[in-house]
């Protein structure tokens, strides 16, 4: 039997979601799929769309696997806009001339961004932001401008606002309504909502209409409201609703809403039953969905209405949402705005945080109907759970939105949730699911659980309660993750830590006596080395510990790929004297290193032999240089902006605290490498939130930043604390590093410290700023060991013929490793490749 | 204390390399052997002599490595790749395919010797 032709028009989130669920029950068995595409590529997660201007590429934003369409032969007409459909022929037909016929056609065509008529709205210097296209020509137009206007407060005015704000314009928004989200919040809400957007730096005009765009030279000048008032911009980004493209079903004679929308059943059937209508262009019951999860819902009732069983339908969804903003938490759902008769209200605003939290209870004060959260989203999840599944609420429903006091507060957690609670609204996870397959699978980690179930791969909403989840049965099945060193300790990191520090062991022959087995490896040794390093501070190279070391330790230098090793002074700070950089300068030349500038404001010099070192060490130390730490698992830079001694935007001086707490740490040793900048204002030229623990200067003090890095998988650092006096900051700085050295897995930068952290960022704070175990004294006592102990590790090795003896390539010879050579590069001199060293080996043979 | 697997081979001459506390326990040192660099290595168990040449990073190396034991089986790990060498075949625990020559080496008066055919 030929197969039939099932043809999606728009390939949008929800279009691919349809192709997708399709091929999973099979369709390509019955069915040729066949999609028209207008942009110029594949669906992308328009969800995540503001993430292209923070560094994500259109591939990152891809939902659709390379290779995908191809393999299940779904025919892809692309940047082909279907301009027609005849229902009498049963065809689509396409702007480049493309004609298909159907037996059954799938409208997924989304919808537009609504421009209001404004005389000048297409001035130029006018976007609306739907498309990547959209995003490419603001942030072109962004550069040459320095003030953006917002048309519009909803969800997305918003997250536009915070885009323009990131390019570095001056931003505003304006609102036709007295609040900003109307749709979402209520007036208390959306006044606390205001003074947040507020304190981001996005000044807000509500109940503002406007009448007119003013151009100059036909490029926005400014925009005049009908209260009389104007307020003068560079570019315009209006987001002031949606439509539903209905236009290609509306020519055809397909029923279309008053206001717009294909109409559909529950089947979501159109009024032709061989065509069909799924996400923001289709209408139900009157409404029209805008967000990603119901159109994701209607994609899959589809799917299984023309190619599988049929038996479910689309019965409304529902419409809570979160707010995506960096820094403010909004947050609506159910019934937010009480209006189920009866409905009962608690609400708590605490003005000085900025918060304000909202519950709708049913008559009964027994179930949760909705509610609405402005600047802590936080429990979010666990109460929107708890409103879709009818769980009973405890007897005073507001303990759920009063702050938690320690141990005290009352939760809901996940573990009450029936199986079929949906955690992934938007890809329709429930809970039975994510159990089932942590089950099935013995899943132990997060990543794997959500490639395996999708859950939280669409807005990322839900993964603290996946997170939570994966704990919890974790748990049950009593998985203690096993964490264990080696073969030679069964004792974790952390244990073997207290131990030390517990019953004074001083070395590793001691404690692998007492706590361990065998010999030992280079897994163990290295890590019980840098803890008794962390814990006593003796010099690393001394008898006792020097074989535990790995070569950059042992050596005090990188090895780098042909046995040769490179050297890192310490510049703190990144400032160095003309004359110390000369002196940098004639070492390198005198002994034919390559040289070049790190990543982390100081200079390497490459290719020293391991005989070369000492003399090397020699010079910079009499030159004023001390040991860099590059090599070890220590604190390695802190790097600075020139802050207020030079910069005209400075508001604190930011290299010179860098200095400052560049040499309070430096020789620190702890589970992985420590980094560090300081930036003088809060255009943050340092980079200081990708870092382990970043400073950004505030009018006020310092704000502290912890737990980032660079590297595979980025992460931004997380506020700890802010307009810190320097006092309090060291201190701060003291306790996070101790906490952390004394609690981290080997080899676990600061971030994923974070994440495993039990309670994260809030536990921290208040290990930290509360001191809720009461260690901080000690910590504080530890670091303050640590600084007092301090001494540059190539000082104390040069002063010790015993350790120096050690720096000799061959034990019975003065000799050079013979294998070493060296090629000109751009005048400096750098180890052979393979292919040049045969050549250069066949020169010396000759 | 000569390993078992070079015992057939025949020595003819015993080079001196160093003192025995040059070597410190659990760690090793390169010797030039006649044109040969040699990583010798003392553990608690005994001395061991293998090529200095690590195969993977083609760098001569393997003196400055981490010297253990996996299961009690003496061995070092490069200090560039980090692939572990049997210290008693030299075989490599990673890639059972490379194989790293062994030297005889024995103790004697306090003197670390390598034996040469
Ligand atoms: C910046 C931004 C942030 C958002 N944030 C959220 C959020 O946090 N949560 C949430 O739930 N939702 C959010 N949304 C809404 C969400 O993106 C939409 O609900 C979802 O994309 C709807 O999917 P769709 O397939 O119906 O429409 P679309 O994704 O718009 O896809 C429709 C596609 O069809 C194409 N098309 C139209 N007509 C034709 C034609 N005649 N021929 C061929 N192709 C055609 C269009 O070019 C488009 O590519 C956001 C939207 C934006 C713009
Ligand atoms: C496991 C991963 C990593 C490895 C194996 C690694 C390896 C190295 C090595 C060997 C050096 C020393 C270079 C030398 O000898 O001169 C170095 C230096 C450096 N690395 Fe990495 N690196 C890793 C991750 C990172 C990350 C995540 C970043 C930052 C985003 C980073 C940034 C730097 C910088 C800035 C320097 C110079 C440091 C200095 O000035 O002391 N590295 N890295
Ligand atoms: S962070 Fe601020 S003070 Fe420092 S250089 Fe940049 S703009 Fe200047
Ligand atoms: S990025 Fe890779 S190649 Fe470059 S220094 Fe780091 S580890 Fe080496």
């Amino acid at each position: 039997m030929a197969k039939k032709n099932l043809v999606v028009v728009g390939n949008g989130m929800v279009g691919h979601k349809f192709l997708q669920k399709s091929i999973e029950i099979g369709a390509t068995q019955d069915w040729n799929l066949i999609t028209f595409c207008e942009e110029p590529r594949l669906a992308y997660d328009r969800v995540n769309l503001s993430g292209y201007f923070s560094g994500q590429s259109a591939a990152d934003l891809s939902l659709v696997e390379p290779g995908f369409y191809d393999q299940h032969g779904v025919k892809v007409y692309l940047g082909d806009k279907a301009t027609k459909i005849d229902r009498a022929a049963k065809k689509v037909i396409s702007a480049q001339g493309a004609e298909v016929e159907f037996d059954r056609l799938v409208i997924a065509t989304g919808s537009y961004p609504f421009v209001p008529p404004i005389a000048g709205k297409d001035t130029e210097g006018t976007f609306v932001y739907r498309t990547i296209e959209d995003l490419e020509a603001m942030s072109a137009y962004a550069e040459q401008a320095k003030v953006g206007v917002v048309v519009g407060g909803g969800l997305l005015g918003l997250e536009c606002a915070n885009a323009l704000k990131n390019m570095g314009l001056t931003t505003h928004v304006v609102e036709f309504a007295p609040r900003l989200m109307p749709l979402q919040v209520d007036e208390l809400g959306g006044n606390i909502l205001k003074d947040q957007i507020q304190a981001l730096g996005v000044t807000v005009h509500t109940s503002k209409s406007t009448t007119e765009i003013v151009s100059v030279d036909g490029r926005v000048q400014k925009m005049v409201f009908a209260d009389g008032s104007e307020l003068f911009t560079d570019m315009i980004v209006f987001s002031a609703g949606i439509r539903p493209r209905d236009e290609i079903a509306k020519e055809c004679g397909l029923t279309v809403g008053d206001r717009g929308g294909i109409v559909i059943n529950e089947q979501c059937q159109t009024s032709d039953p061989h065509v069909y209508a799924i996400g923001e262009c289709a209408l139900h019951e009157g409404k029209i969905y805008g967000l990603v999860a119901p159109g994701y819902t209607m994609a899959t009732i589809a799917a299984e209405q023309i190619c599988g069983d049929g038996n479910n339908t689309f019965g409304g969804a529902d419409m809570s949402t979160k707010l995506k903003l960096m820094g403010v938490d909004v947050a609506s759902f159910g019934d937010a705005f009480g209006q189920t008769p009866g409905a009962k209200v608690v609400g708590i605003t605490d003005s000085i945080k900025g918060t304000y939290k909202k519950l709708v209870v049913d008559a009964t004060g027994k179930h949760l109907l909705g509610g609405m959260l402005v600047g802590d989203a936080s429990t979010y999840g666990n109460l929107l759970q708890i409103s879709q599944n009818q769980i009973v609420l405890p007897p005073n429903p507001e303990d759920l939105i009063l702050p938690a006091k320690s141990g005290a507060s009352t939760s809901l957690g996940v573990d009450s949730f029936p199986d079929s609670a949906q955690i992934c609204s938007c890809n329709n996870v429930t809970k039975g699911d994510i159990c089932a397959a942590i089950q099935a699978d013995n899943i132990t980690d997060i990543g794997t659980l959500k490639k395996c179930t999708t859950a939280g791969t669409g807005c990322g909403g839900c993964v603290p309660l996946v997170t939570d989840l994966l704990k919890l049965e974790m748990k049950k099945a009593g998985l203690e993750v096993k964490n264990n060193l080696c073969e030679h300790f069964d004792h974790s990191r952390q244990e073997l830590y207290s131990l030390v520090r517990l019953e004074k062991i001083m070395t590793f022959t001691d404690l692998l006596a007492k706590h361990g087995k065998g010999q030992g490896c280079e897994i163990c040794k290295p890590a019980i080395g840098s803890i008794l390093a962390s814990a006593w501070n003796e010099q690393i190279l001394n008898p006792a510990h020097v074989t535990l070391q790995d070569t950059n330790d042992a050596f005090l230098a990188n090895i780098q790929k042909d046995g040769t090793y490179s050297v890192i002074p310490r510049i703190p700070g990144g400032e160095v004297t003309p004359v110390a950089l000369i002196a940098l300068g004639e070492v390198a030349r005198d002994f034919g290193l390559y040289t070049k500038i790190t990543g982390g404001q100081r200079i390497d010099l490459l290719g020293a032999r391991v005989d070369q070192l000492p003399a090397i060490w020699q010079r910079l130390i009499a030159a004023g240089f001390e040991s860099g730490h590059a090599y070890g698992k220590a604190l390695r830079t802190v790097k600075s902006c020139v802050g207020s001694t030079w910069c005209r935007f400075g508001v604190q001086d930011s290299t010179t605290l860098a200095i400052v707490v560049e040499e309070r740490y430096r020789g620190l040793r702890a589970p992985h490498k420590l980094k560090s900048a300081v930036s003088g204002c809060t255009r943050e030229c340092a980079e200081a939130q990708s870092k382990d623990f970043g400073i950004i200067a505030t009018e006020q003090g310092w704000n502290l930043y912890v737990c980032g890095n660079g590297g595979m998988k980025p992460q931004h650092a997380q506020l700890l604390a802010s307009d810190l006096d320097q006092e309090t900051l060291i201190k701060y700085i003291d306790r996070f590093l101790m906490f952390y050295i004394q609690t981290a897995n080997r080899l676990e930068r600061t971030a994923t410290w974070l994440n495993k952290l039990e309670g994260g960022m809030d536990y921290l704070k208040a290990v930290v700023i509360d001191d809720c175990l009461g260690i901080a004294d000690r910590l504080e006592a530890e670091m303050a060991h640590q600084v007092a102990t301090y001494q540059c590790e190539w000082q104390n090795t040069l002063a010790d013929p015993q350790k120096l003896a050690r720096f000799n390539h061959f034990v019975n010879s003065p000799e050079p490793d013979p294998s070493l050579l060296r090629v000109e590069e751009r005048g400096q001199a750098r180890p052979p490749y393979a292919h040049e060293r045969e050549v250069l080996m066949a020169i010396q043979n000759r | 204390m000569v390993s078992a697997s070079v015992e057939s081979q025949t020595v003819n001459q015993w080079i001196t390399v160093c003192q025995l506390e040059q070597i410190l326990l659990n760690s090793g040192v390169c010797a030039l052997v006649v044109d040969k660099q040699i990583a010798v290595f003392r553990t608690a168990a005994g001395i061991y002599a293998i090529d200095n040449y690590d195969p993977f990073s083609k760098a001569y190396v393997l003196s400055r490595g981490l010297v253990g034991d996996r299961n009690g089986i003496p061995k070092v790990a490069s200090p560039i790749y980090k692939q572990n060498f049997n210290l008693q075949t030299g075989e490599c625990f990673d890639d059972p395919t490379v194989q790293l020559s062994v030297y005889p080496v024995r103790v004697a008066d306090g003197q670390v010797q390598v034996g040469i055919a």
